[in-house]
This record gives C-alpha cells, sequence and structure tokens, in this order.
C-alpha cells in the first residue's frame, strides 16, 4: 500500500535513520574506541551523577508521589482541583522554563535565601520537577478504582491502619508505583533542559551524561558523544523493557 | 434477481462458504436462515462485496458483479448494529446516499422527507442517532439504504440488537413495508420464527453450504435432511421414528383417549411411554415421557386435551404419532 | 482505611508543601519577577528584534511539523488500525514510542550522525543543501520529539468507532475519499484535536535537540526556550530570561488549559 510505503518513510527518517547512524557513529573508533570513550574520566563522572541523582529522585517521588496521589483521590479540601492541576505543569512546561523556574526561587537570586545553583541538590530538584508526573499520574487511576470493600473489611477483621495500608492497599498499587517510578528514572537520566541552567554543569559535581554529550559535541568528539548517547539509551531501554516485562509478569501472578 | 454460482470463501483455515450456489428471486424477500457460523453472514456480505470471494460469481440483474466494489453495485445494506453515522442528524444520515451523488438540494429534501414518513420517523430529522431507541436507529438506516433506490436490499440480522416486543413490530413493519414497495431483499437469520413469519423463500444454511431452499412452510414440514429438519422446529423421536412434538398423540392403555382420536394403522408409529414430567405452559402443556427403552421425548398437547387426560408423573400412556417416511428415518445428531 | 484526623491534616500538609515548594512557588516567582516592573517593561522585554525573531522561528518551526504530523500521524493510526497485519507491524510501533524514552541530547547527536558533516547525508551539505545548523535540522528535532502525539490518540479512537459506519459509507456509494472526509475524518476529530495540541506544546517547548543542531545565533536561528537560554546564561539578561520564559509558559499553560476544556467536552459532548 502507499500509505504504509509513506508512513514507513517518514518515520524512518524522522527516527530509524538518525538512531541507527548514531549506533553506526558510536563504533565508528572501533568496539575499543567505543568503550575508551565511554570510560573516560568524564564520563564515568557523569554517568555517576546522572544515575546517583536519578535514582535518588525516582525514590523520593515514588514515596511522596504516592502521597499526593493519595491525598487527591482519598482526601478532600478547597483547592483541591487547583492542586491536581498543578501536576499537569511539569509535564507542560518546556524544560528550559522549568529550569527558570526554579532558579528563581532557588537560584542565586532567592528571595528565601537558598541558593541551590551549581549544587547536587539543585539538580536535584530540578529532576524532581520534571518526574513528578509520572508517578502521581500513573497511581492515581489504580487507587481511585480501588473499592473500599477490601479495606473495610479488613478494619472489621481487625487489622490497623498500617497492616491494611500494607496488606491491602500496597499490593494493589504496587504495579502503578513500580511502573511510575520507572518511568520517572528513565526520564530523569535523559534529563537536560531542566538541569541545564540550575545545575552550572561542574564536572564531576552536577554534570549529568546529557552536558557530557553535549560538551563532547562542542569540543569535536562527536564519535565520544555518539557513545556515550548509546551508553545512556541502552540503560533507558533496558529499565523500560525489565518494567514492561514486570508487569506481565504481574498480569500473569494476578490471573 | 441475484445468482450466486459456486461461491467459495475462506477465513484462514476456516471454510466459511463452500461451494455455495443460489438464487434469489426478483422481488421476493429470501431469508438467509442457519445457526452462528454457518456462512449466511458471509455469503450476504459476498452478495454486498463486502467480502471479497476466493471462487464463484455474484450476477445482480444480469450483471456480473463478482469483481465490483460495493459502492457500484446498487445494493442496499442493513446492519445489526445499525452503522449510524453518529455525528450526523436523521436527515443528513437518510440523505448521504443522495448528498454524495449531488442530487439537488430540493430533491433530496422531498425524499427524504418521504422516506422518513415512510418508515415512521417524521418528527425526528433533526434528532441525532443516539437520541433514537434501537428500533428507530434501524428503521433510520432501512430509510438511509432505500434513499438511493437499491435494486436489492440486503439486512444482516437487522432485528438481532432489539429486544423481543420491539422485533416482533419490527418483523411485521418490514413484511408490510416489502409488500409496498418490492425491492428484491435478502434477509439473514437465525431464528426459524422470523424466516417463517416474513419470508417468501427460506434458504437453510449450514457449515457454508446450502441445505434447502423452499417456501417457510414446505422447509418445515418436507425438511430436506435432519439438521433442517431440527432447525426449523424441534423433533422427538417415537419408536425408531423422528416426528414433530405436537403431531404426538397420547391415551391411557385401553382406556379413554384425549379429545382427538389417536391415529391408528400402517403409517403410525406406536409405543408405551411413562410420564416423567408434566409442564404446564398456559396454551400448550409439555409431557415428558420415557419408553421401555429409556428413550427419552417431549409431546406437546393442547391444553384442553391435556387436561382431558389428566396425566401426572408416572402414568403408563401409549403415544403414537404419523410416520412420515421421507423424514422419519433421518438421523438426529441434535442433543 | 480511615486515617485519624492528626495523620490526614499531616499527609495532606506533607503533599500540598511538596507541591507548594517544587511548583507553584517557583512558577509564581517568575511571574512576579517578570510582571512586578510593569506590563509596559515586559512588553519592550518580549518584542526586542531578537525575541521577535525568536517568536518567529518557533512558529515556522511549528508550522511544517504540525501539519506533517497531522497528515501522517493520522495515517500512520490508518495503517495500523485498519491496514491488517504486516510484516514488521511490531517494529513500527516500537519506533513510535522511541521519542519518549530518548534524551534530547541523544537526539540531537543522532540527527548530527545522520546529516552532519561526516555523516551519512553529509554530501547534501556538501552540495550546498545545509541540515545541521540550519532550519530544516531543527524541523527535524522537533518532529523527532512530536512524532508519538497525533498516532497515539487518533489509534485509540479509530479502534474504538470501528469500520461499520465506513462499510455503510460504502455501500451507499461513496468513493474511498468520500468516506474518509464525511466519515471517517469526522469520527476521530477529538482525538486528532488533542494530538494535535500535544503535537504544539511539546514542539514548542523543546530545547535539548534543537540546541545542538542549530547554529544558536540571536536573531537568526534561536527558537524561544534557546532564547530564555541565552538570555540568561550569555548575555546575563536574567529579567529577560524571565519575560521570555512567561511568553513560553503562556503558550504552554494555554495548550494545557484547551486539552483541559476538550476533555471535558468529550465526556459530555
Amino acid at each position: 500500500m502507499l500509505a504504509l510505503g509513506v508512513v514507513l518513510l517518514w518515520v524512518g527518517v524522522v527516527v530509524a535513520l538518525p538512531l541507527a547512524a548514531l549506533a553506526a557513529l558510536s563504533v565508528a573508533d572501533g568496539p575499543l574506541g567505543f568503550v575508551r570513550a565511554v570510560t573516560a574520566p568524564g564520563s564515568l563522572a557523569a554517568l555517576g551523577t546522572t544515575l546517583l541523582l536519578s535514582v535518588a529522585v525516582a525514590l523520593v517521588n515514588a514515596v511522596l508521589g504516592t502521597v499526593i496521589a493519595w491525598v487527591l483521590v482519598r482526601d478532600s479540601f478547597p483547592g483541591k482541583r487547583f492542586a491536581d492541576a498543578l501536576i499537569d505543569i511539569p509535564f507542560a512546561l518546556p524544560t528550559i522554563v522549568a529550569s527558570i523556574v526554579l532558579l528563581a526561587l532557588y537560584g542565586p537570586e532567592s528571595p528565601a535565601g537558598i541558593h541551590l545553583n551549581n549544587t547536587r541538590a539543585g539538580v536535584l530538584v530540578a529532576l524532581a520537577f520534571v518526574t513528578l508526573p509520572f508517578v502521581v499520574r500513573s497511581v492515581q487511576p489504580v487507587l481511585a478504582e480501588l473499592e473500599l470493600d477490601a479495606e473495610e473489611a479488613a478494619a472489621s477483621l481487625g487489622a490497623s491502619n498500617w497492616t491494611t495500608l500494607r496488606l491491602i492497599v500496597w499490593p494493589a498499587i504496587r504495579p502503578a508505583v513500580i511502573s511510575g517510578t520507572g518511568l520517572a528514572f528513565a526520564r530523569a537520566i535523559g534529563e537536560f533542559g531542566s538541569v541545564a541552567l540550575i545545575g552550572g554543569n561542574l564536572p564531576g559535581v552536577t554534570q549529568v551524561t546529557s552536558q557530557y554529550i553535549a560538551q563532547r559535541i562542542e569540543v569535536g568528539d562527536p564519535t565520544g558523544a555518539a557513545a556515550v548517547s548509546v551508553t545512556l539509551l541502552v540503560i533507558a531501554f533496558s529499565v523500560l523493557a525489565t518494567l514492561r516485562l514486570l508487569a506481565r509478569g504481574q498480569r500473569r501472578a494476578v490471573a | 434477481m441475484i445468482t450466486v454460482t459456486g461461491a467459495t470463501k475462506r477465513f484462514g483455515d476456516f471454510l466459511a462458504l463452500d461451494d455455495v450456489s443460489l438464487e434469489i428471486p426478483a422481488g421476493s424477500l429470501t431469508a438467509l436462515l442457519g445457526p452462528s457460523g454457518s456462512g449466511k453472514s458471509t455469503l450476504l456480505r459476498a452478495m454486498a462485496g463486502l467480502e471479497n470471494l476466493d471462487g464463484g460469481s455474484v450476477v445482480i440483474d444480469g450483471v456480473d458483479v463478482t469483481h465490483v466494489p460495493p459502492r457500484r453495485r446498487g445494493i442496499g445494506f442493513v446492519f445489526q448494529h445499525y452503522a449510524a453515522f453518529k455525528h450526523m442528524t436523521v436527515r443528513d444520515n437518510v440523505a448521504f446516499g443522495l448528498t454524495i451523488r449531488k442530487r439537488p438540494r430540493a430533491a433530496i429534501r422531498a425524499r427524504v422527507d418521504e422516506l422518513l414518513e415512510l418508515v415512521g420517523l417524521a418528527g425526528l430529522a433533526e434528532r441525532y442517532p443516539d437520541e433514537l431507541s434501537g428500533g428507530q436507529r434501524q428503521r433510520m438506516a432501512l430509510a438511509r439504504a432505500l434513499a438511493v433506490e437499491p435494486s436489492v436490499l440486503l439486512l444482516d440480522e437487522p432485528f438481532g440488537a432489539l429486544d423481543a416486543t420491539v422485533r416482533a413490530e419490527l418483523r411485521a413493519w418490514l413484511r408490510r413495508l416489502h409488500d409496498e414497495v418490492h425491492v428484491t431483499t435478502v434477509l439473514v437469520t437465525h431464528d426459524q420464527a422470523e424466516a417463517l413469519e416474513v419470508a417468501d423463500r427460506v434458504a437453510v444454511i449450514h457449515q457454508g453450504r446450502v441445505q434447502q431452499v423452499d417456501e417457510p412452510l414446505a422447509v418445515y414440514d418436507r425438511p430436506a435432511n435432519a439438521f433442517v429438519m431440527g432447525f426449523m422446529g424441534s423433533v422427538a423421536r417415537v419408536g425408531d421414528s423422528l416426528v414433530r412434538p405436537h403431531r404426538i398423540a397420547l391415551r391411557r392403555p385401553g382406556g379413554a383417549a384425549g379429545v382427538t382420536t389417536p391415529p391408528h394403522g400402517d403409517g403410525v408409529v406406536t409405543v408405551p411411554a411413562t410420564v416423567e414430567r408434566v409442564a404446564r405452559l398456559g396454551s400448550e402443556t409439555l409431557v415428558e415421557l420415557v419408553d421401555e427403552a429409556g428413550q427419552r421425548f417431549v409431546a406437546r398437547l393442547p391444553r384442553d386435551e391435556a387436561e382431558a387426560l389428566g396425566l401426572a408423573r408416572g402414568d403408563s400412556v401409549e403415544a403414537s404419532a404419523p410416520r412420515d417416511p421421507a423424514t422419519a428415518d433421518f438421523i438426529d445428531y441434535s442433543i | 482505611m480511615r486515617l485519624s484526623l492528626p495523620a490526614r491534616l499531616g499527609v495532606r500538609t506533607v503533599a500540598l508543601a511538596y507541591l507548594a515548594v517544587l511548583v507553584a512557588l517557583p512558577v509564581g516567582m517568575v511571574l512576579q519577577r517578570a510582571l512586578a516592573p510593569g506590563l509596559a517593561t515586559f512588553w519592550a522585554s518580549v518584542t526586542t528584534p531578537a525575541a521577535i525573531a525568536a517568536f518567529n522561528l518557533t512558529l515556522t518551526l511549528l508550522a511544517i511539523v504540525v501539519p506533517l504530523n497531522v497528515i501522517l500521524g493520522t495515517v500512520t493510526a490508518l495503517v495500523l488500525v485498519r491496514g491488517g497485519s504486516f510484516r514488521g507491524k511490531a517494529l513500527l510501533q516500537a519506533f513510535l514510542d522511541l521519542p519518549f524514552a530518548v534524551s534530547p541530547v541523544v537526539i540531537g547527536v543522532a540527527l548530527i550522525a545522520l546529516w552532519g558533516a561526516g555523516g551519512w547525508f553529509g554530501g547534501l551539505a556538501d552540495a550546498g543543501v545545509r541540515v545541521i545548523f540550519a532550519t530544516p535540522g531543527m524541523a527535524l528535532a522537533t518532529a523527532f520529539v512530536t512524532l508519538p502525539f497525533v498516532v497515539r490518540e487518533v489509534e485509540p479512537v479509530l479502534r474504538e468507532v470501528g469500520d461499520e459506519q465506513e462499510q455503510a459509507a460504502a455501500t451507499l456509494g461513496a468513493t474511498g475519499w468520500q468516506t474518509f472526509w464525511r466519515i471517517t475524518l469526522p469520527s476521530i476529530r477529538w482525538g486528532l484535536t488533542y494530538g494535535t495540541l500535544l503535537t504544539v506544546a511539546r514542539g514548542l517547548g523543546e530545547y535539548g535537540a534543537v540546541l545542538l543542531v542549530s547554529s544558536n545565533l540571536p536573531g537568526v536561528s534561536q527558537t524561544l526556550t534557546l532564547l530564555v537560554h541565552a538570555r540568561y546564561h550569555d548575555v546575563a539578561n536574567t529579567y529577560g530570561a524571565y519575560t521570555a520564559a512567561t511568553v513560553l509558559m503562556g503558550l504552554s499553560l494555554a495548550t494545557l488549559v484547551a486539552t483541559a476544556l476538550l476533555n471535558r467536552t468529550r465526556r459530555h459532548p
């Protein structure tokens, strides 16, 4: 069909070919060159910073995101709709705007005297901002669907709140929390725009892998940039693939 | 007139139509009757061009349309779930075929009004399909199909999605419509009562093959094989003969008969049996019987007849029925 | 689970405090800083030649990418839903989801790998057709990140509507085109609009990929997002960065509001 051909051409030119070229470029200096580029001190430092901060942020948002989802579903108070709308803002804002926005409150001109620019804490805040919606929006619908009778039955049988949470609520929302956290992590490791200004791009301290890659391009080392890029992609894909396998496994366990 | 010759259609490994040949007389209302999976819908859709045949041909009014797409076959099609254009009003739905043929606006308006009058939806032209009941939606679908004056009208289980009362009303209404409009009509149904009530001719389809084609009552009285017999109505096995339950007469052995005199002599089969259960259904009574060989069968008696006999569980009776040599020896595969 | 009042208030406070500190207060801060000196000053800051050029470039990129996505996204959805099975369908589906998982910087590097001087299509640069460090490259970057939205919004709608209406139209005499215009398109209009809005929002917000493939010259090859960065980072025009960011925020939030309104109409048509 003509239509299929056009579609394949479009997706091919826009997505598939660039990624294929990337992969090819990454091994332009041979497999040894690839390894050398990825294990260069700057690269390793950036990867270390990235992974450390991304895991931290994923966990923070896993907990706080679940708490927020709980409050939005089970609690009621004036302004709840406004709070719910706030969750969508990180999704809707351009990443560079997120950076500016956070700098306004936590940067050099902070009215509260909190100066997080050029610190890892600043990068953490930026990553927390952009990944906030993932866990919340993943858990919210599951929590909303959860029928209260199971919890009421547990209470009538003498279970404390903590027990009910542990044995009834948590197993039900666990898949959503895991998937949301995984998506948050995958987003965090590739994040660029929001950390660009607040992080300060200090190698070994606040430079994340995406910034390292950009630097490699600037100094005229596209092959190195490609190698580290491929590494980042592999990590992201592995996380997402694991998530999908986990989801399928859990579905089978329930069935 | 539609002539289907040697139609064959496969879906993967499944043979939906197996060398089917059928003639639909012009101006008739023919029912394609059969159970689910028999191939009747596939046959109808092949006539419409909504399915492509793997072999065979379809000729409509003398023109071979086997390789002609639906839009050029001059057919009208009505779907079980209405296929209403949800984003258009009733008027625009009915007018669709005329609108795309670029007919003048005034002519379209007049024809739509005429059709809405015909199908009884006169005041509802500006409504949307989701504001109509199921029966109304189906009548709109019919009006829409008739708008372009098709030479053939094809209906795919048109009343299947409606509840029983509406179904009964629309059945009768369809027959009246056909008597007025006289378009060659083919109706797919799995309901033999519907076919008996509405159609001029019935084609019974089973496992992708035409089992029998005849007038409805002929198919009922003189079925061609056990499947047709069992599909057109319930059957009972008395002795070694297959008969219709309402033709079984009961009498107490040596004693008084019911209101009617039971048949006797050659061409009649009689077995002694014991009453297992009596179910009073209002105008009819079902009597479940078991004969000496342990074979179970059910007799249907008119209420008065059953009451005159005063049957109860455990009673011994003589069951007899006329034995039609044409059908009595069918091997009944039904459960 | 019924939480005691202190527990419930405690949880609520934690949640709302987090939201305030992370989202509400920072956004409020930017708005305050941008608008405090007065509307005239604000206006002057967002209508400098560089700002207007940035605005125009952003709109140009959208003008290229949005129609492409609307048309090709709809065709892709049609192929996926009505096209039956074909070899490579699963692969196509996977590629459609990729843009969500790839870091913007990686996208930039991939584009340079393909279209840049040493890349597979690098020959074009020698022939005088500039892709990288020119608008076509930036359009390709924007196209990459916005690829999934229209397809993923139209696909489920097409699936749900089913093709019976289209069959009915065929029996009534409609050609393929007539069926598409009068029956298929109206049936997917909500999904299509929603997908288009998402495309616009994502497109105007793209930063990382566009940064790498742009020559980043003020007034020439800076989008609004690049302008925000340049004002803060390159020329320390912090106020200018706030005002430009506010414009972008306004555009994004307008799109967000539009999608919210759309969702409400979808549920109560």
